[in-house]
């Protein structure tokens, strides 16, 4: 008999689901939020209500065995969705259990199963977005109403016995006030590496003569590694300080947000000045030439043609270089300069592994949000200007 | 209309224009032609300042360029490029109005223009006005381009090879939409080609440069049957002169009274495509129509070599 693979993309999915369901352990649970706690796998989870989640994976068998159609598509989403939202329920109900009979010390935890499940389930529904709409609106409004059913079960306090939730009511202020410094330090980093970049950028690509020194020297500036570059700022910027105290007034000092934000600014300027130069050659010279030629001036030119021609490239730029600084960011935490770094890094010293993810979650859902934010922008300058 | 005098560029240290001296009467169709490195195309971008000539004079409705802003000089030339250079994020309509929308013509006035320019190069208004460079094939894409060259009412027409990427057959539609444009409107038109046969067709006057300097200029039908030396002779092709020479002149010049039998040949049309005719069908005489298909005459195989009109 010969088997036709109709769905390639989903079957390979829906397998790496199966084994992250029957061959990886789901949750943890241990006796207290140090230790490490023991496996519960899915098979020993499933009777009663959580037998309801083999008919979504059921589902997902029949479509990844059938030829994708849009229709279909849209089913597989669903489907996914729904997946998803019982992954998370059944590991809250669990936990809720767990809560009634231990001692409320114990922690349930996801394990690697339960998460992989989760991102597979996300990466279905991702997928069949592409097949459903060439849109990139579409498909970030879609791939949101897929996270929507779980969402709602967070924020109905399904899921609050899990240890990930209860890291989060322990430390509620730490997490806003981390939120907001975040943000901070992103918009901080971002406004200033603009206006500083995209001057230099036109510098370069005008000026043969300046490209060659601007280039190597943030060049050289990106090969010092962040920690390195964090700890090279504090002594100048402490001597600012001390030198002239109006700059300590300010908030300028050896640690915390100054030296976070110089030294990402620093960072970012390279991808930044790239992507201006490589915006601006992509503007084809026969169009320069002709615009010249009917007696555009200079400014006519470069804000009427060469600008929002460049501009595509200049934001896919800016949108690498905004994901790269929501990253960095974690690191500036060492200096002081607060974050969701101070939690990764609590985590990290009391070992506590839910308090490491307490901090990267977050930062991994802000990196895809500004992501799909440029590139939103970046589609919806394609549709008004091809 | 525009007068060299004398004019010199000199690229790091090489002349591509040396000591070149030409007048370009108003009304006239000039072709530049010659080989790359010929000078032709630096010659074409020192009338609209894109390049600055280093020496020598260059005046424009008697004037010095000079003493124009570039800005003012360029709007009043149409300026069209071989590789087009449409503005990609405009539509048809935006990139034809450029010059106007600088010269801040009133809007109604613009939208006129565009329609107007539109039915004069044969693109549909209703049906290309909001569409995008990159939806027009090749020659649509030129069509807009030369469009846009000619929208503020330009007193010159300067263009640089403009059909050099197009396929032949679109080469040759257009070049008769641009001899139909200069009839109509007897504009200046400077065109710079390497193109022997659309130089021939084109053409006034022809102006043969080699590095940098002007060879031969004078009439088509000067160049081709009084060469002043072995390069002009090499140039337009030794060996098939007679073949162009023909190219120059119309069944309706040759043709005589009389009929004959067989599909009859268009009067507007060449001597050489009537050449390929006779060869074609084996024939030694063709009946002659006119445009709307009414008998003229009979032209003669013999009739081609008769030289009265040419030497």
């Amino acid at each position: 008999m010969i088997i036709v693979l109709k769905n390639r993309v989903l079957l390979t999915l829906f397998v790496l689901l199966l084994l992250a369901a029957f061959g990886l352990p789901f949750l943890s649970y241990a006796p207290n939020r140090l230790l490490s706690g023991k496996s519960i796998s899915l098979i020993s989870l499933l009777h009663g209500p959580a037998l309801w989640l083999l008919l979504p994976l059921l589902a997902l068998a029949v479509l990844s065995l059938l030829t994708p159609t849009r229709n279909r598509a849209r089913l597989t989403a669903c489907v996914a969705s729904v997946l998803l939202a019982m992954i998370f329920w059944l590991s809250g109900y669990t936990a809720q259990q767990l809560a009634l009979q231990g001692s409320p010390l114990a922690r349930t935890s996801w394990s690697s199963g339960c998460a992989l499940m989760a991102a597979l389930s996300g990466l279905i529904a991702a997928d069949a977005m592409t097949r459903i709409t060439p849109s990139h609106l579409w498909r970030i409004l879609g791939n949101a109403l897929v996270m929507l059913p779980a969402a709602l079960l967070l924020f109905t306090h399904q899921l609050d016995q899990l240890s990930l939730l209860k890291e989060y009511h322990n430390r509620q202020e730490v997490f806003d006030a981390a939120l907001l410094q975040h943000l901070t330090i992103l918009l901080a980093t971002l406004v200033p590496a603009l206006l500083i970049g995209v001057p230099l950028g036109v510098l370069c690509f005008r000026s043969i003569r300046w490209q060659g020194p601007i280039f190597s020297t943030l060049n050289i500036i990106q090969t010092v590694p962040s920690i390195a570059l964090f700890g090279l700022l504090i002594a100048p910027l402490a001597g600012l300080a001390a030198a002239f105290p109006w700059l300590a007034n300010l908030g300028i000092s050896g640690i915390g947000m100054a030296p976070a934000i110089v030294a990402l600014v620093l960072y970012a300027l390279l991808p930044l000045v790239r992507s201006v130069v490589a915006g601006l050659q992509s503007v084809p010279a026969s169009v320069i030439e002709s615009a010249s030629g009917m007696g555009m001036t200079r400014g006519q030119i470069f804000f009427g043609v060469q600008l929002p021609l460049a501009l595509p490239l200049f934001l896919a730029g800016v949108r690498i270089l905004a994901v790269q600084t929501v990253g960095m960011a974690v690191v500036a935490a060492l200096i002081g300069a607060g974050g969701f770094g101070a939690i990764v890094f609590q985590g990290l010293l009391s070992s506590a592994l839910d308090l490491v993810l307490l901090g990267v979650i977050p930062v991994v859902a802000m990196a895809v949000i500004v992501d799909s934010l440029f590139k939103f922008i970046i589609s919806m300058l394609e549709v008004t200007a091809r | 209309m525009i007068n060299f005098d004398r004019v010199s560029k000199i690229f790091q240290g090489k002349p591509a224009v040396d000591d070149l001296s030409l007048s370009m009467a108003e009304g006239e169709f000039t072709v530049l032609i010659g080989t790359s490195g010929s000078g032709k195309s630096t010659t074409l971008k020192m009338i609209n300042r894109l390049i600055e000539h280093d020496k020598g004079k260059i005046r424009f409705a008697g004037e010095e360029i000079h003493k124009f802003k570039p800005q003012d000089l360029r709007r009043r030339m149409g300026y069209a490029i071989q590789s087009i250079g449409l503005f990609p994020h405009w539509t048809v309509e935006e990139n034809i109005s450029t010059v106007p929308q600088l010269l801040k013509w009133p809007r109604a006035r613009i939208r006129d223009r565009v329609t107007e320019l539109m039915e004069l190069l044969q693109l549909e208004p209703e049906l290309f006005r909001r569409r995008y460079p990159h939806q027009l094939s090749g020659g649509q894409q030129q069509r807009v381009g030369v469009a846009r060259a000619l929208a503020a009412d330009p007193e010159v027409l300067l263009m640089d090879e403009p059909f050099g990427a197009l396929d032949p057959v679109t080469r040759a539609s257009l070049q008769v939409e641009i001899a139909r444009i200069h009839q109509l409107s007897g504009r200046t038109i400077v065109l710079v080609t390497h193109d022997i046969d659309e130089a021939l067709g084109l053409a006034d006057r022809i102006v043969l440069l080699d590095q940098g300097r002007v060879v031969q200029q004078g009439t088509p039908l000067e160049l081709l049957t009084n060469p002043v030396n072995n390069f002009v002779r090499d140039f337009f092709g030794r060996s098939d002169r007679g073949i162009k020479l023909l190219a120059l002149g119309t069944v309706a010049e040759r043709m005589r009274p009389g009929e004959a039998d067989g599909e009859p040949i268009l009067a507007m049309m060449s001597l050489r495509e009537a050449l390929s005719v006779f060869v074609a069908r084996g024939s030694e005489r063709l009946p002659v129509v006119g445009e709307q298909g009414q008998a003229l005459g009979v032209l003669h195989f013999s009739d081609l070599i008769s030289h009265k009109a040419l030497s």
